[in-house]
């Protein structure tokens, strides 16, 4: 009995433990970013003023990441849906090395990629300074997990029968997609869209290569901050950061958790009249 | 009645259809088929004899191989997608959308046909009526049981007012009881709609019950076709002997009082005939009454009380023991030896079509 007590107390210890490992680097962090002087601690004071610095200095990068990951997500929904369906429509052998090389972007560093997209596109300059530039990028990394989010749900649904069957209804191949496909991999995409806008806030290995002084994003100006401003902006800047990803995060763990699937049990003997 | 008279059932054609898969398998040999006006046909075969194939080539959801033809009414109908040529199909996993309610299925192909809602509503409430599922016209799918995805798969083939009916293996993920009462009521709707339908199955009591024609099928081609009667009586082949209920096989050779194998002579009026096996059902088969001369004489191997009949495994001194039934009250037991008498009308020499399928 005793040492099934320990057994869990142990147990307790160690999970809070870990916890607070992940935990406390992030309170810290953003007490840092609210306290007024963090080199004299907490007794300075909290206060929003380093908030309001960052949103003087740095607003434009926190509503041109928005922007990009909303384009990012637009992208991706146009190439990745259509992309996932034809993959698994096919099942072809070619189709498994298609979906094979679509993993790449995330298996090569962010800075490899970068460095191919500038050697490639470069020189031309309008391309260049334009914060399309850093899309492009930001596209070519999430682009993968659209088409796994959504491969994913079709290939958990027959959907070859169920298009069959609304094709036996006279439903042309726009309608079955529209109907049929889309709704039954609405999970799928919504799982995708958070996944790809989440990414794409956050993207700083290829960012900070494709970025220019005018097209700063928001992982880029806090590196930036951090660089070559006091520790309590760089904090704060965070804390803006948190207040956009984690929304967006919990959202996502509420999308992904399986949908409860009922058993229902035939009556032995039909009802008849 | 709920489908307007004027709606003349489709008689179907197949002429030299024929179906080779891109890697090269030949699930089909050339076919030529004709179902007539309003009939029930059923395809029977094993799995892999090109049954569902056919079935596909009908609907529109596989093309022949070149110089197939498929006729509807006369009208080669063979270039034309499934969407064109107003079928409606029952598939084996019902293929419900998961997106849509009871209602939303059942009256997809009328949206689909942009019926104004009014008559769309007033058709659903008709099919839901009519399969007897009013109740569920607001569940979504994965709140139905097995028998009651059934019915909506077919209220919602039905609902369109389709050409002929399409339905594949449609009560095989069905458990056993349910599979036999809906068996029921899908006859008697097919009787009662007058529909040229259909049916795929690899179940030979479904294929009895529900065919006016049967088509046996074993790989690729047709092995018999006829009404159940004939293909249970009069098995073309050995193939659909077997395939078809229970046969028993005993070798031997014609003699001039009939067959004579090892347990006694089969009374044989066929004819002249080179035979070194016949065949006959169990009903076929009978414990001689006392005084009466047997025709075989063997033991009993096994003895299975069903309840309403009791089913005997006879011993004859062949390769198989003969299967035969009893009334419930028959107590043999094993070892006991039988005297049996064979009706000689239910016997069969299929010795010519000895290498046939």
């Amino acid at each position: 009995m005793r040492s099934h007590k320990m057994l869990f107390g142990l147990q307790l210890g160690f999970t809070l433990a870990v916890c607070a490992f992940l935990i406390v680097p992030v309170v810290l962090s953003i007490l840092a970013g609210l306290t007024s002087n963090y080199f004299v601690g907490l007794e300075s004071g909290l206060t929003l003023r380093w908030v309001f610095e960052v949103w003087d200095g740095y607003r434009d990068t926190i509503f041109r990441s928005i922007g990009i990951s909303l384009a990012c997500l637009l992208v991706t929904l146009v190439l990745g849906v259509p992309t996932a369906y034809v993959l698994t429509r096919s099942g072809s052998r070619l189709s498994r090395v298609v979906e094979e090389l679509l993993m790449l972007p995330i298996a090569v560093p962010g800075l490899a990629t970068a460095l191919a997209l500038i050697s490639a596109y470069g020189g031309m300059g309008s391309f260049r300074t334009s914060w399309t530039f850093i899309l492009v990028g930001h596209v070519l990394f999430t682009l993968p997990f659209m088409v796994r989010s959504v491969l994913a749900v079709l290939a958990s649904i027959d959907l070859k029968t169920l298009e069959e069957g609304a094709a036996s209804l006279g439903a042309g191949f726009r309608q079955r997609f529209f109907d049929i496909v889309l709704p039954n991999c609405r999970n799928g995409i919504l799982a995708g869209s958070l996944m790809v806008v989440t990414l794409s806030i956050g993207e700083f290995n290829l960012t900070w290569l494709l970025h220019t002084p005018l097209t700063k994003t928001l992982p880029v100006g806090l590196a930036d901050a951090y660089a070559s401003l006091r520790l309590e902006i760089g904090s704060a800047y965070t804390l803006i950061f948190l207040l956009m990803i984690v929304p967006l995060l919990l959202a996502l763990q509420a999308i992904a958790r399986p949908r409860r699937k009922r058993f229902i049990r035939d009556d032995p003997v039909p009802e008849s009249t | 009645m709920t489908r307007p008279a004027s709606t003349k059932p489709l008689s179907i054609s197949l002429k030299s259809c024929a179906k080779t898969f891109a890697d090269g398998t030949r699930v089909l040999e050339p076919l030529d088929l004709d179902i007539h006006a309003g009939e029930t046909l059923v395809l029977l075969g094993p799995s892999g004899c090109g049954k569902t194939t056919t079935l596909r080539l009908i609907a529109g959801l596989e093309q022949p191989d070149a110089g197939g033809r498929v006729l509807f009414d006369g009208v080669d109908v063979t270039a034309q997608s499934i969407e064109l040529r107003n079928v409606g199909m029952v598939f084996q996993s019902y293929a419900l959308f998961p997106n849509m309610t009871v209602a939303g299925n059942v009256g997809y192909g009328l949206r689909i046909r942009k019926l104004p809602a009014a008559a769309q509503r007033a058709r659903v409430a008709e099919m839901l009526a009519m399969m007897r599922i009013e109740a569920l016209a607001d569940r979504s799918i994965d709140q139905l049981s097995g028998g009651q995805r059934q019915r909506v798969a077919l209220a919602r083939a039905l609902a369109v007012q389709p050409r002929a009916l399409l339905l594949d293996e449609p009560l095989t993920a069905l458990d056993a009881q349910l599979r036999d009462a809906l068996r029921v009521e899908i006859n008697q709707l097919l009787r009662e709609l007058g529909i040229t339908a259909i049916y795929v199955t690899h179940d030979q009591a479904e294929a009895m019950a529900l065919g006016d024609r049967i088509i046996v099928m074993s790989h690729g081609r047709v092995a018999q076709t006829g009404t159940p009667r004939e293909i249970y009586h009069q098995p073309a082949s050995h193939f659909v002997a077997g395939f078809i209920g229970t046969m028993n096989r005993l070798s031997g050779e014609m003699g001039a009082n009939g067959f004579v194998c090892a347990a006694g002579i089969v009374p044989w009026y066929g004819g002249h005939s080179a035979a070194d096996e016949i065949l006959f059902r169990p009903e076929d088969v009978r414990i001689a009454e006392e005084g009466e001369p047997a025709d075989l004489v063997g033991s009993v191997a096994a003895a299975f009380f069903l309840g309403d009949r009791t089913r005997l495994f006879v011993d004859v001194g062949d390769r198989q023991p003969l299967v035969m039934e009893s009334t419930a009250r028959c107590t043999r037991g094993v070892g006991e030896q039988v005297r049996l008498r064979v009706d000689p009308q239910g016997v069969l020499d299929l010795s010519s079509q000895r290498g046939s399928l």
